[in-house]
């Protein structure tokens, strides 16, 4: 997919003054964040469990070699077909060569962020063969031509008068009112599909080390249905999705659907180790996993590294200010939130995502709910830190802090500015007590919201007056 | 070198710059041999108890009966009370039960597109979750519980576990080799994809109904 977080700034402005978006926010905004609160409280022991899984991808991290050619031995042992991509071109290119030597002629399609980063649809697409996504989000958007805005509720951002208007027009049928009708009439209209698409395609939540297997996990049943009724199953996946064993997938079943959801499990978990066996009755003769290499490494070796625990729930970008109120388009790549202002830079260059890090009031919402502890905040502040030594800094923005540095650095100049400062701004924000305006660095901050006005005096003069007194 | 070789050497090098932080310790063969349990949540109580309401709180429904001769009847009450067809496609090792006796036609092969109401076993059953396992293999179709509109499950009481853990000690000792398939399926198919709005019947079965027996 094409990055566009360079436009972060002027496209999240946009988005909030854009009514719908904001609308559909608004109405998403606590659904995921009550139910997750919910199922967490109901464990007695869930920071234990949490600690358990961050140790758990730590050490998998530690022997991603060793895990990954496990897993494969163990693949290939039950017949699945590994394929490696260092690039989004060359995954692509191997799905379509799998297809044509099949030839496939319809594709099924089962959600699949790696997917989205490589842009498989077009290319696919691009090679004459038809692909259909199949879970309803996804569905949506691919026939509005849209990208997912959340990496679980890829449509969050439709109101249901969109979908209606969208489906009403590609279906041509009768408009439709009702979130069950047109969730029913998707059912109708893909049903066909499943039963005569030649390939699936689905992502992989998990590959498990143990078995060789692969895991999605979906609440649709598109997942069990894009498994089990084509004659070829492709799942694509990346390096860092590894886990040891079926134990420890265990544990991050108890984490990964609380987390996204709020579910205690997602409906259908399913875990796929090779292709159709001699006794089996249902199930593709021929079944490919693709491993994608595109940025992990690096990262791997970076100060970043934690960023690689991620078991992409989605409940950092639930629960952050930013996202709820910009949605996941601003954030101009797959990945939204603050996970995604961490990969999206770190993926794809820090140059080419330079707002990202910025995106965020490192409020550490996100860094409490990671069901991986995944350090959020303090990797932004490190791509910060990199943004300034790498001179990616506007010039009034670096001249601002070296102002502050100096003044902040020599407490006798402190005390005058800051007693001036309180003084004007008492001035200037009058009866109201709110500054509505603020010039130079500060005009894009009042932009979308007021700053509360200083009260007069600083904390400094008002501690010093409060020694005197009780001293006195 | 092949993109494989290149990723390995990649992850190996990447491993020994970055600071790898490793509380667990130990090299990957132990892990996988010894495949340790991790912190579980406090479990205690009744184990049917537990997956009886977990099973309702995921939206499936819920009958016992007492021995296996008896499912014909609590089939036939389902259907009945549902009204829905007293007709279905059911895995082989249900075709000799008596049928007649509760006047439904069945038929014994996997499901196709039309088929209304799908009858399984499961291999066991989760208390935690109230979840379902299905593994695929010889005379068990995946298309039974998946494509009718209605996905009825038989589960033997003493095959009802606590945890997922439990389930995977379970299929070690006594299956090996996974299969193609297993599948942990948790109430009827869902989606809130449209305003958070949460319908039942995304693309698999709209009802789940599970039939605990005793013996």
């Amino acid at each position: 997919m094409e990055i566009t977080s360079q436009d972060f700034k002027a496209v999240s402005s946009a988005k909030l003054k854009d009514e719908k978006l904001q609308k559909a926010l608004f109405q998403a905004k606590d659904g995921f964040v009550v139910s997750r609160a919910k199922v967490v409280k109901e464990l007695d022991n869930f920071e234990a469990i949490r600690q358990a899984a961050s140790d758990v991808r730590d050490h998998c991290l530690a022997h991603l070699d060793e895990y990954l050619e496990a897993w494969e031995s163990r693949a290939q042992a039950a017949g699945t077909i590994v394929h490696w991509a260092e690039s989004y071109e060359e995954l692509n290119a191997i799905v379509v060569k799998i297809a044509q030597d099949n030839r496939v002629k319809k594709i099924i399609k089962s959600k699949s962020m790696v997917g989205e980063e490589t842009g498989l649809n077009e290319y696919v697409e691009g090679h004459g063969i038809e692909v259909k996504e199949t879970d309803l989000g996804e569905y949506i958007i691919q026939q509005a031509g849209e990208h997912p805005s959340h990496i679980i509720a890829p449509a969050t951002h439709k109101s249901k008068e969109d979908v209606s208007e969208l489906f009403a027009k590609k279906h041509d049928r009768p408009r439709l009112e009702d979130a069950e009708k047109l969730t029913h009439e998707a059912r109708e209209i893909l049903r066909p599909h499943f039963l005569d698409a030649d390939m699936g395609i689905t992502g992989a939540n998990f590959m498990i080390a143990e078995t060789g297997s692969t895991v999605i996990v979906t609440n649709e049943g598109n997942g069990r249905m894009t498994t089990t009724m084509p004659r070829v199953h492709v799942a694509i996946s990346s390096i860092e999705k590894c886990i040891p064993t079926l134990d420890d997938f265990a544990l991050m079943m108890r984490l990964l659907p609380r987390s996204a959801t709020g579910q205690v499990i997602s409906n259908y978990v399913s875990m796929t180790t090779g292709p159709k066996r001699n006794e089996d009755l249902d199930g593709p003769g021929e079944f490919h996993v693709i491993i994608l290499d595109v940025g992990r490494t690096r990262v791997l070796g970076s100060e970043l590294r934690e960023a690689l625990r991620c078991i992409r729930c989605g409940a950092c970008m639930n629960h952050c200010p930013v996202y709820q109120n910009v949605g996941g388009h601003a954030y101009g790549w797959v990945y939204p939130g603050p996970i995604g202002s961490v990969l999206t830079p770190a993926y794809n260059g820090l140059e080419n995502a330079i707002d990202l890090p910025n995106a965020a009031t490192l409020c550490n919402q996100c860094g409490v709910v990671c069901p991986v502890k995944i350090p959020l905040p303090d990797l932004m502040r490190k791509l910060r830190e990199k943004q300034y030594e790498k001179n990616l800094k506007s010039k009034t923005e670096k001249w601002s802090l070296k102002v502050w540095a100096y003044v902040a650095t020599r407490p006798k100049i402190y005390s005058m500015v800051t007693r001036v400062m309180a003084r004007a701004g008492k001035i200037v924000g009058g009866n109201s007590g709110r500054i509505r305006k603020m010039i130079f660095a500060g005009q894009d901050w009042t932009k979308h919201r007021d700053l509360p006005s200083p009260r007069g005096r600083t904390f400094r003069d008002i501690y010093l007056n409060s020694k005197k007194i009780n001293k006195g | 070198m092949s993109a494989r070789e290149n990723i390995l050497a990649r992850i190996r090098s990447a491993n020994k710059t970055g600071k790898a932080s490793d509380v667990i310790g130990g090299s990957a063969a132990d892990r996988l041999t010894s495949s340790p349990i991790s912190p579980i949540p406090d479990l205690t109580g009744n184990v049917t108890d537990r997956f009886k309401q977990r099973c309702e709180d995921a939206a499936s429904t819920l009958d016992e009966v007492y021995q296996m001769e008896d499912v014909p009847k609590a089939v036939s009450r389902y259907l009945t009370e549902k009204e829905l067809p007293m007709s279905l496609v059911c895995w082989p090792e249900f075709k000799n039960l008596s049928w007649s006796e509760s006047n439904i036609q069945f038929e014994s092969r996997g499901a196709i597109g039309d088929d209304k109401v799908g009858l399984t076993g499961s291999y066991c059953a989760v208390a935690e979750t109230g979840t379902l396992v299905l593994l695929s293999g010889q005379d068990h179709h995946a298309t039974t519980s998946l494509l009718p509109e209605t996905h009825i499950a038989v589960v033997r009481r003493d095959r009802i576990l606590k945890t997922m853990e439990e389930a995977w000690r379970l299929m070690r000792s006594e299956v090996g080799l996974l299969p193609r398939q297993v599948a942990f399926i948790s109430g009827p198919s869902r989606t809130a994809d449209i305003e958070m709005t949460l319908v039942y019947g995304a693309h698999g079965p709209f009802r789940v109904h599970v039939i605990v027996v005793d013996q």
